[in-house]
């Protein structure tokens, strides 16, 4: 009788228990994200930014069995950057330039879109482009492209609040996908090209306040503000344009920051030029800095360090350490130790003449200036970009989509400070007729490999060393996952979709999806069945094993 | 359309000259002569409009080379130092991929973006705008200064005939397929770069160009030109003009060959002649 009562007792609750537990993607939830690999909570799969899945269904031996069960097209010709979340059955992924769409992550039907406006006068320097949304308990929120934070009910699309972050008549905008911390949302804003003053802001989750902002360059009397010369700091850029990670133990936020301007004319900003190019740890609850690496001090050639920081903990010298691992569009990978940003390692992984290394102790670049007129590498868009890498802690290595042996010839001309005009201060130009840059292409590659090229590569991060590299022949901008299957899914420019052992970097399978790939693949499980998404083109494809 | 003209003014000359203003053509309610006459005369004014758009001189030198200093740093991180690099928008071609007939067009283009696309707005006062429409005008002309022209008439003769060119390259749809189409090549290539590939071939011939030479694995030679590559296939032009597309797991041997098969006309032409040809081939523009 007491079993019976029990069972039924349960069974009169289940209802609510199960919705509320779908409903919620709790502050505690998002710490754990890794133990429920069946959905996917952030930006970067979770806090330590790995986009890795225990999910293994989708194997070595089976892979070949993939076949494609829907398609998503979205209503817009802009890049797809965005990354989906799939959270208790339902996908929430935006569309260019900022709607969000809530689907069924089983048939890629719709239940409801959010559609936005973003204001005429945003100037997003590389495409009205959006990586996606958080999500912290039945919220969405969406950072836009004229640099508002909006927040909408997950349930029916509909806005909560809408707040201005910054004023995008002045080249200010929002590109990246939000970071939900305990119950405040972080976010940066991208305008590096148009003379900013970048900053990272926190919102009250439910209230949508500012809890903190930490600006990226150092106002006066603040210490940093000396490495700006006159008052270059006050337009300076530094721009934060791609999702941090989060440390709950150190209790730290990791954020790279973008290129310092005028991108190219170095002199008119004399000194190191903090916090450009740099990672910064921050506590997530002030904003205070704890923390700060730069990777290219004074840079010239718009180097920016929004490489997704990934948190890793493992022996280092036989002593277990908590890392940081960054792969610089600069062409250095690097290991610093994130409780403290002690430099620890530095390779390069791509061809590099603009340093000859690095320091042993401090990781300051040796630099090598190249003659006027000469090709520098690697070129404007770096030797890897925004395109998110991955960690397996099965393998232990880290991958990185890169562009290899590729090169721009840099020219600073003076460039005048007008709020919302472009402050470049210099001309780019290619050893090649168009060569690759960061439009998109059509489906011929008219520069060839000759201008370089792109590869995916396995680093394995106690030598900096490469484990292997699957070259292809034109370049990419889309990001990589692994999965505990020892899988490795990415795609790139060419629009085709590969699986690679992660061991070896052997292709295992791989459709044309007739699309540049600037997005990273996710997975999930609904249902039992497993699901690899990837946008392309303009559309998401979803691949699961045949029934 | 009204709101889209800059409200600063500090140019030497009135903003869109070739447009009137809607308040000066106000009517006079008492004279339906003097309505006739106004939309005649506006008539006359919209058609010299048109012809002087075209029109060579129109565009003051000084606004072109400032012009092309504003492109240089606003334009070339999407659209590429020769203004080709967004795909269907080929500046020193004419080519939009949205209907642009009069500077006030590109005007509009450039203060307000193009919606759904990544062409943002820009701020631009009016003698800035004034200057970048110049230099899009006249881009395809620009750096043909410095390179000596000689008569398009004889070089096309020359093309013909001693520097037996014809022999392999088509334009406007006469001549084989071998080498590259020219029809458009004068709009495509600047007149230095035109002027180099005929001295010296090789040096400046473009990666997409170059010829190949495959081995499939039973035994088939298959030789063309590139068009397109992939990592995992390669489609080209073969030499009997057939299009042909391979795989690369399905092949034995696959040589890309780095040199061109175009001689150099250094010795070949006189300097005369190759300014000759030189003006022929800028002359080709190709259809827009």
């Amino acid at each position: 009788m007491i079993f019976r009562w029990r069972g039924s007792f349960l069974l009169l609750f289940l209802p609510w228990i199960a919705l509320s537990l779908a409903a919620q993607v709790s502050s505690d939830r998002l710490l754990h994200s890794s133990a429920e690999p069946q959905v996917w909570l952030t930006y970067s799969g979770d806090y330590s930014s790995h986009r890795y899945s225990a999910l293994q269904q989708i194997s070595p031996a089976n892979v070949k069995d993939l076949e494609l069960e829907w398609i998503f097209q979205a209503q817009s010709l802009e890049k797809f950057e965005s990354t989906p979340l799939v959270v208790d059955g339902v996908m929430y992924v935006t569309q260019a330039p900022d709607d969000v769409v809530a689907l069924d992550p089983q048939t890629g039907r719709a239940f409801w879109v959010y559609h936005y406006s973003p204001s005429a006068d945003s100037k997003p320097c590389c495409g009205r482009v959006n990586r996606g949304v958080a999500m912290l308990g039945d919220t969405l929120f969406m950072a836009t492209i004229d640099a508002h934070l909006i927040a909408i009910d997950a349930k029916n699309g509909h806005p909560i609040w809408n707040i201005k972050v910054a004023d995008s008549a002045a080249g200010y905008a929002m590109t990246l996908a939000p970071l939900a911390i305990k119950d405040e949302v972080v976010v940066g804003v991208a305008g590096g090209e148009y003379g900013i003053r970048g900053f990272i802001a926190a919102y009250q989750a439910k209230a949508g306040k500012e809890a903190w902002r930490f600006y990226t360059i150092p106002g006066p009397g603040e210490p940093g503000h000396e490495t700006w010369s006159g008052d270059s700091w006050s337009h300076g850029g530094a721009s934060v344009w791609v999702t941090g990670s989060y440390d709950p133990e150190l209790n730290l936020t990791y954020w790279g920051i973008g290129n310092p301007g005028p991108d190219f004319n170095n002199a008119q900003r004399e000194g190191d030029n903090l916090y450009s190019d740099s990672l910064v740890a921050l506590d997530p609850d002030t904003g205070a800095l704890k923390w700060h690496f730069q990777f290219t001090p004074n840079d010239p050639h718009d180097y920016d360090a929004v490489q997704i920081p990934v948190l890793v903990d493992t022996k280092w010298n036989g002593n277990p350490r908590k890392l940081l691992l960054s792969a610089n569009r600069n062409g250095f990978f690097y290991v610093l130790d994130r409780s403290t940003g002690k430099f620890l390692l530095g390779q390069p992984f791509a061809k590099v003449n603009w340093a000859s290394g690095l320091d042993k102790e401090t990781g300051r670049p040796i630099l090598t200036p190249q003659p006027p007129g000469t090709p520098t590498y690697p070129g404007v868009q770096g030797a890897t970009n925004f395109y998110s890498p991955s960690y397996s802690p099965r393998t232990g290595l880290f991958y990185l989509s890169t562009w290899q042996d590729y090169a721009n010839i840099f020219q600073e001309t003076p460039v005048e400070y007008k709020a919302g005009q472009r402050f470049g201060g210099g001309i780019v130009n290619s050893p090649f007729p168009n060569a690759p840059g960061v439009s998109r292409r059509g489906p011929v590659n008219v520069y060839t490999d000759a201008a370089g090229r792109g590869a995916l590569i396995a680093i394995d991060p106690h030598t900096g060393q490469k484990k292997w590299s699957f070259d292809m022949f034109d370049v990419g901008t889309g990001g990589i996952l692994t999965t505990a299957s020892d899988l490795l899914f990415a795609g790139g420019r060419e629009g085709y979709f590969q699986a690679l052992d992660a061991y070896s970097g052997k292709l295992l399978w791989k459709v044309n999806l007739g699309g540049d790939i600037n997005a990273g693949p996710v997975t999930y499980q609904v249902d039992g069945r497993q699901y690899v998404v990837i946008a392309a083109g303009n559309s998401l494809f979803a691949f699961a094993l045949r029934k | 359309m009204q709101s889209a003209w800059p409200t600063k003014t500090r140019g030497v000359r009135p903003a869109g000259r070739w447009m009137v203003h809607p308040a000066r053509c106000r009517r006079e309610p008492y004279s339906r002569l003097l309505q006739f006459l106004a939309v005649f005369v506006l008539l006359v004014l919209l058609q010299f409009g048109a012809q002087a758009q075209n029109a060579p001189g129109q565009y003051a030198q000084a606004d072109i080379a400032y012009g092309a200093q504003i492109f240089n740093t606003q334009c070339t991180p999407c659209h590429g130092a020769n203004g080709d690099s967004v795909p269907g928008v080929n500046f020193r071609a004419g080519q939009f991929r949205v209907p642009v007939t009069s500077d006030f067009d590109l005007r509009t283009i450039i203060t307000t973006g193009v919606a759904g696309t990544a062409m943002p707005s820009f701020n631009f006062d009016t003698a800035e705008l004034t200057e970048i429409i110049a230099y899009l005008r006249n881009m395809s002309t620009f750096d043909a200064r410095g390179v000596t022209m000689g008569d398009a008439g004889r070089g096309q003769a020359l093309f013909g005939g001693k520097g037996n060119c014809a022999s392999c390259h088509r334009v406007n749809g006469k001549g084989p397929r071998v080498a590259p189409d020219l029809s458009d090549v004068g709009a495509t290539r600047t007149a230095d770069l035109l002027l180099k590939t005929l001295l010296d071939p090789t040096a400046s011939m473009l990666p997409v160009n170059r010829s190949v030479r495959a081995v499939t694995r039973d035994g088939k030679i298959i030789t063309g030109r590139r068009l397109n590559e992939d990592t995992y296939t390669v489609e080209l032009i073969d030499d009997h003009e057939n299009l042909v597309s391979l795989e690369k797991a399905n092949l034995r041997e696959y040589t890309v060959i780095k040199t061109s098969a175009m001689p150099s006309y250094k010795d070949t032409f006189s300097s005369q002649e190759i300014a000759d040809v030189l003006a022929y081939l800028f002359s080709l523009k190709g259809s827009k």
